[in-house]
């Protein structure tokens, strides 16, 4: 493992009896990174963050992990019965690393009281408190599966804003599936396309960005210009056609117009074309 | 100190908006030497934005000799922005305000004169960087 990756899976893959949920998975996670984990259902996405954390035993390859490691369930599991007290007294007898006086410290700023009943709290408020465990664990990665699922719009902001925070102020590497792409665009700077069991992108977003333009312009010429250009998706009417490509600025022709792409697009024009690899390549490889 | 604000359907990367609001405000005055930026746990706290990018528009910033990192304080902006003094800038606003008058009277809309002014702006600055 480099010293630069705190995740690292060499030919990764997992078999349920005899459907590979995850194959040929290799992928390295930089740290610092808050790292997007996308994908439709059924990508492999949860399998391949209980790999990483080991709740799962891999049918090949290995998955490495440096340093200590939180992971945050989908389900957010909390004993309802408990209150938010007893819930940071069950971390703190279940980690060794575990810091208390921080984990109090963000209850108190989060406005909720120590003994209130966890059943008793909103959805928002639940997530923070599972959050704040997951952070009291003082982990170099944390892992969250699908953070922000089933909260409201003000809450997965609040949650997103407490994460980012802990990033700011910790510089640890997060690790985190989703499926929305607006809460992943401006707090996940590395994106992993996970598609039907394998990765089909994992990169620098920004660099993906910038490396992908829509080209709109006549139908008639859109074959040309596809033969100059590395075509990932294109969309056309009878008249008009747009190619998502994976290009520098072209000169185009006058009925041509060029306009950067932004993640969604990115993302689904990746997922609608699953031959479409966008993988770091060997340094002296041209592009 | 500069508040930040995205536009999140704009299509220009988040750093660089960033670093477009600070240059602005360099422009505007509301930024001078020696006022110190947002911390980026204090922009993240804000925005809900990766602190990477609140530290990757800084960097830019930095390169560009506007501001400079001081380890434990803080980054401090460095110098102002802008080819005229604030008093060159109130005059010019007027003369400006006498023209956009001007052209209203003679039957302009709002799109039309920013597409006017664009297009002399591009004109005169065709071939000539002057400005930073």
């Amino acid at each position: 493992m480099t010293d630069t990756s705190v995740l690292e899976a060499t030919g990764l893959g997992k078999r349920y009896r005899r459907k590979w949920a995850l194959r040929d998975c290799s992928l390295s996670v930089p740290r610092g990174r808050v790292v997007a984990l996308v994908g439709p259902n059924g990508a492999g996405k949860t399998t391949l963050l209980h790999l990483a954390v080991g709740l799962l035993a891999a049918t090949e390859g290995e998955v490495r992990v440096q340093g200590e490691t939180a992971f945050l369930a989908q389900e957010k599991p909390l004993y309802s019965g408990f209150s938010v007290a007893e819930m940071l007294k069950f971390g703190r007898l279940l980690n060794p690393g575990w810091d208390d006086e921080f984990a109090r410290r963000r209850i108190d700023e989060l406005g909720l009281s120590l003994t209130s009943k966890v059943g008793k709290l909103s959805g928002g408020q639940r997530a923070q408190v599972a959050l704040t465990v997951a952070l009291a664990k003082r982990p170099e990665l944390l892992v969250l599966d699908e953070p922000l699922a089933n909260l409201d719009p003000l809450a997965r902001h609040d949650v997103m804003r407490g994460l980012m925070g802990a990033v700011a102020d910790t510089g640890m590497t997060v690790l985190l599936s989703s499926h929305v792409m607006s809460d992943l665009e401006n707090t996940c700077d590395w994106l992993i396309v996970l598609n039907g069991g394998r990765v089909q992108v994992s990169g620098d977003i920004d660099e993906l960005i910038a490396g992908h333009r829509v080209l709109s312009g006549p139908v008639d010429e859109a074959e040309a210009v596809a033969r100059r250009v590395d075509v990932i998706e294109t969309v056309g009417s009878s008249r008009q056609a747009a190619l998502l490509a994976r290009t520098e600025p072209v000169p185009l022709g006058p009925q041509w117009t060029d306009r950067p792409v932004n993640l969604e697009e990115l993302v689904l024009a990746y997922l609608r074309r699953p031959d479409a690899a966008n993988l770091p390549r060997p340094t002296l490889a041209t592009a | 100190m500069v508040v930040f604000h995205l536009d999140r359907g704009s299509g220009v990367a988040t750093y660089v908006q960033l670093v477009q609001q600070v240059k602005h405000a360099l422009r505007l005055g509301l930024l001078e030497p020696g006022d110190r930026l947002p911390t980026a746990k204090e922009v993240v706290a804000e925005l809900a934005i990766n602190p990477n990018t609140v530290l990757k528009a800084y960097r830019e910033l930095e390169r560009e000799g506007l501001v400079a990192g001081k380890p434990g304080l803080g980054t401090f902006v460095q110098r102002t922005l802008g080819g005229a003094s604030f008093a060159e800038h109130a005059r010019l606003r007027k003369s400006l305000n006498g023209w956009i008058v001007d052209a209203r009277e003679a039957g302009l809309v709002q799109e039309d004169v920013e597409a006017l002014f664009s297009s002399v702006v591009l004109d005169a600055f065709r071939g000539g960087e002057r400005t930073a």
